[in-house]
């Protein structure tokens, strides 16, 4: 072990920095992970395009509305539930 | 725990209000036939899985104590059943594609962008846009291995927190951002794509 000798560590590379970018949303990073993940992308000219599109992927993803049942969909659930109700409800715990 | 989404609904279901059951079923039956599908060899057969998971969800439901979100426990049933249905096993680590999720030849020597992502993360911003773009990514999420599939579907699509995710598919959180990241991956380049080279 290498007793309180303080070696800084390398910076984050681009490539590096694309494979953290899940764990630095999802807030999964160390301190010293963050800020250095955070200084590569204070001075890269590129990488903040490629976190912005990640962000924008999560926020497309979420803006997905489901299809509304069709009509006959509909009509099957509405049978199915009725179909519950009219058995007398629960299976017996 | 935060307050579920479905408290209300499930209420109305348990009260005897069929309306609210189908309102339920148009909310998740997307994603759980979405997911179904990973595990079923036909189409036919997984809307066979998720009608039994809404039996399923109808028969406990007077027993359902949220102690999770309804959306969790749906789901949960819903992977139950179709692994039971299903022809492929479930693996609790991801082996399927574990390369770089941005091709090596992007990068010079260094790790340094030698052909760095063409902007349009902006653009996303405009609604026809994200509209036109919306109907892509979702056949682009059809389109990942199972396991991406399920995590993006429950966490990006329904909204599920790391954790709901976790419970649903019993793996473990480090498991489930590896997961999600690839995933995501995998859209952002089909989206960028749809702008230009994709890169």
């Amino acid at each position: 072990m290498s007793r309180l000798r303080f070696r800084p560590r390398r910076d984050v590379v681009c490539r590096e920095a694309v494979e953290l970018v899940t764990d630095y949303l999802e807030d999964a990073l160390s301190q010293a992970q963050r800020r250095r993940f955070e200084a590569h992308l204070a001075g890269c000219p590129d990488c903040p395009e490629y976190l912005a599109q990640m962000r924008a992927v999560v926020a497309l993803a979420g803006s997905i509305t489901p299809d509304d049942l069709t009509p006959r969909m509909r009509e099957e659930f509405i049978s199915v539930y009725r179909g519950w109700r009219d058995d007398g409800a629960d299976d017996p715990v | 725990m935060p307050e579920d989404p479905d408290s209300e609904l499930v209420s109305r279901v348990r009260a005897g209000d069929e309306g609210a059951f189908a309102e339920l079923a148009g909310k998740y039956q997307g994603s759980m036939l979405s997911i179904a599908r990973g595990y079923v060899p036909s189409g036919a057969v997984a809307e066979e899985v998720v009608q039994e998971a809404w039996i399923g969800v109808l028969r406990g439901i007077g027993r359902f104590e949220r102690r999770s979100s309804f959306r969790t426990w749906l789901f949960r049933i819903l992977v139950n059943r179709a692994i039971s249905a299903g022809v492929r096993e479930r693996r609790s680590v991801p082996v399927e594609d574990m390369g770089p999720v941005v091709d090596a030849s992007c990068f010079d020597a260094g790790g340094t962008w030698r052909a760095p992502p063409e902007a349009w993360a902006d653009q996303v911003d405009d609604k026809v846009i994200a509209a036109k773009i919306s109907a892509r990514i979702l056949s682009a999420i059809d389109e990942l291995p199972l396991q991406q599939r399920e995590v993006v579907t429950l966490r990006d699509v329904q909204g599920l927190s790391s954790g709901e995710v976790c419970t649903v598919l019993d793996i473990s959180n480090a498991n489930q951002r590896v997961l999600l990241h690839r995933g995501r991956s995998k859209l952002r380049q089909v989206i960028g794509s749809e702008f230009g080279r994709g890169r």
